[in-house]
Order: structure tokens, then C-alpha cells, then sequence
């Protein structure tokens, strides 16, 4: 019960690390990129970017890609894990039959 | 069969290639250094630094995988994780958003060489894909990323193992270092590059660390929990395979 708590407690500090934020800070919640950009074009006013991203795609699409990237992380974690589960419960039986 | 399925998978990816090329541009934000915003000198000079660990990273899981066949799921898992992590945009306190790495799994699971492939596996999905990070940029992105972040993780869980043999512990210090250390390259990678007319490369540093390393803090937490979360997940279902990676990462091989 209690390594139930300790995890259920460490998914809760990560729900509040990411919310508290969007709380009590101002802010536009950009990409660090656009800000590290503006921080280059102080530094350097008369750099221009030398190359160009192939792609540059619409934000919905972007927003696509994204969610298509977790989703296939997540499933191949949730493969993993339930592999090794099945693997562990087959051990299991195994054992109490002989 | 798996040669079918692959050969389809690369069918769609350069479907979806095709497709966004001839499309419409919009607009891309990234964490990690943006195409074309590294001078061509230094741009190069961080391919070559990246390239030899890249190479040992190949042989390594390639010898990996010959002796343990086993340790291919766990291959996989280790890039899964880097995958989802890296695909979640965390507003943090600065009032910006960034994401986590998720190397520092497989930087403790199987060594850090083993994650410069997986690592900048993820970093060239995103480059051709998402306008995020880029191609001239790869050599530098996946140094910090790739690299030095899983080697600095690598370090801290031995260290932390040493001092205390506490394995959450260890773990959470490993990811959440892995991450830190991996947006603080970045910075000094611009640092050098873009150095301040008047304070040269500390200032520019302060800078670029403001933006990026600040951000980073409360993610790094959040990495170090979500890593153990999964360490502890694994551990319950299979201790066989991690006692496995216990071995084969004692003899001290990276």
C-alpha cells in the first residue's frame, strides 16, 4: 500500500509542477526557442539564420505530429510493461504447480 | 512479416514527408537550437564532437544485443520514454514552455553511449519532422541531449549510488541531471557562438541560461519523479531483466 501512496504522491507533485505555473505566473507560455531567438538577435543584431527548416507545417498539424510521437512512446511502454507482467504471472503459476 | 511492416512504416513516414513539403509553411517553436541559428563553424564543430560518440553508441548496442537479445525490449522502452517526454511541452515558472529529455532512463538502463543512437533518433524525427531543432543544428542538439546529458546522469547515479546506495534516489538524480545538464550545453553552445560585445561569453551565458536552464528546473523535478515512477513500475514486474542490466553495466563499460 504505501509504494501505492509514494507513487500516487510523485504523479501529484508532477500534475502540480506543471499547473502552479499556469497559475501564478504571467506569461505567454511560448516555446524557450522564441525566447532564446530574441535573446540572439540582441546579442548578434546583424545575424540572419543561414539555413531553413525543410518543413514548416501548419500548428494543427504540428499539434498532430506531437500527440503522434507520444502516443507511439507510450505505447511501446505500455507493450514492454505488459509483456513483462504476462512473463512475471506465467513464472508465477508455473512456480505454484510444481 | 517485420520486413513488410517495416517497409510500410518508411512508406508513411515519407508520405507524411512528401506531404509537408509541398505544404503550406507555418510556424515551428523548438527548445533546442533552432535551424540555421548556429554559425556554419560552429555548427560543424559540433557534428564532428557528436559523431565518434554516435559511432561507439552503434557498436555498443549492436554488441549489446548480440549477447543479450533480451536487452532489445528494454532498448525499446529506453527510446520510448525519450519519445513521449520529449513530445510534452511543460509551461514552467518562467512564463515559457519546455520539455523534458527522458534520457536518463536509459543513461542508468544501459549505459549512456547506448542513448547518443536513441537520442538522436528522437532529435532527427523532430528536425525533419516538426521544424523543431534542425538538421545544421543535429550535430550540437544531439551533443547536449544525446550526450552530454546522458553521461552526466550516467555520473550522477553512480555517485549517488556510491555515497548512499539508494536507488530511487540515484534514479531520480540521474534523470533529473540528465535533463539540467542537458539544456545547460545548450546554453553554453550559444554562448560561444553569440558572445556579448560587451561581457563576452558569461554574459551571453547568463542569458541563454536564464532562458533555458531557469525553465528547466521545475521539469527536471518533474523528469526525476516520472523516471522513477517507471523505474519502480519495471522493478515490480521484472527483476530479472534489470539484475541483467546490473551485470552488464558493472564492468564499468559505459
Amino acid at each position: 500500500m504505501s509504494a501505492k501512496w509514494r507513487n500516487g504522491l510523485m504523479l501529484l507533485a508532477v500534475v502540480l509542477l506543471v499547473v502552479l505555473p499556469l497559475l501564478f505566473v504571467q506569461g505567454e507560455f511560448g516555446g524557450a526557442d522564441d525566447a532564446a531567438e530574441g535573446a540572439i538577435s540582441e546579442l548578434a543584431p546583424s545575424y540572419e539564420p543561414w539555413f531553413k527548416p525543410l518543413t514548416e507545417l501548419p500548428g494543427e498539424t504540428e499539434s498532430m505530429l506531437f500527440a503522434l510521437q507520444a502516443a507511439i512512446g507510450a505505447g511501446i511502454i505500455g507493450y514492454t510493461v505488459g509483456l513483462l507482467r504476462g512473463r512475471q504471472d506465467k513464472q508465477k503459476l508455473h512456480d505454484q504447480k510444481n | 512479416m517485420r520486413k513488410c511492416r517495416l517497409g510500410s512504416f518508411a512508406a508513411i513516414v515519407a508520405g507524411f514527408t512528401v506531404y509537408f513539403l509541398l505544404n503550406e509553411p507555418g510556424t515551428a517553436n523548438a527548445m533546442h537550437i533552432m535551424e540555421g541559428f548556429l554559425p556554419a563553424g560552429w555548427a560543424l564543430f559540433w557534428w564532428l564532437a557528436f559523431i565518434p560518440f554516435f559511432a561507439l553508441g552503434l557498436v555498443k548496442l549492436t554488441r549489446m544485443t548480440k549477447e543479450n537479445p533480451e536487452l532489445k525490449l528494454l532498448l525499446g522502452l529506453a527510446g520510448a520514454f525519450t519519445f513521449v517526454l520529449s513530445a510534452l511541452k511543460l509551461p514552467s515558472v518562467t512564463g515559457s514552455s519546455s520539455h523534458p529529455t527522458g534520457t536518463g532512463l536509459g543513461a542508468v538502463m544501459l549505459g549512456p553511449l547506448s542513448m547518443s543512437v536513441l537520442g538522436s533518433v528522437v532529435l532527427l524525427f523532430q528536425a525533419l519532422l516538426l521544424a523543431h531543432g534542425g538538421l545544421t543544428t543535429l550535430g550540437a542538439n544531439a551533443f547536449s541531449m544525446a550526450v552530454a546529458g546522458p553521461f552526466a546522469g550516467y555520473a550522477a547515479y553512480k555517485l549517488v549510488m556510491k555515497l548512499t546506495s539508494r536507488e530511487r534516489v540515484a534514479v531520480f538524480t540521474a534523470a533529473a541531471m540528465a535533463d539540467l545538464v542537458t539544456y545547460v550545453v545548450t546554453s553554453v553552445q550559444l554562448a560561444i557562438a553569440f558572445p556579448a560585445a560587451d561581457g563576452g561569453v558569461w554574459t551571453s551565458f547568463a542569458k541563454f541560461g536564464s532562458i533555458f536552464a531557469v525553465t528547466q528546473i521545475p521539469l527536471a523535478i518533474s523528469e526525476g519523479l516520472l523516471t522513477v515512477l517507471l523505474w519502480n513500475w519495471l522493478k515490480s514486474y521484472s527483476p530479472g531483466e534489470l539484475s541483467l542490466l546490473k551485470r552488464q553495466t558493472k564492468g564499468g563499460s559505459f
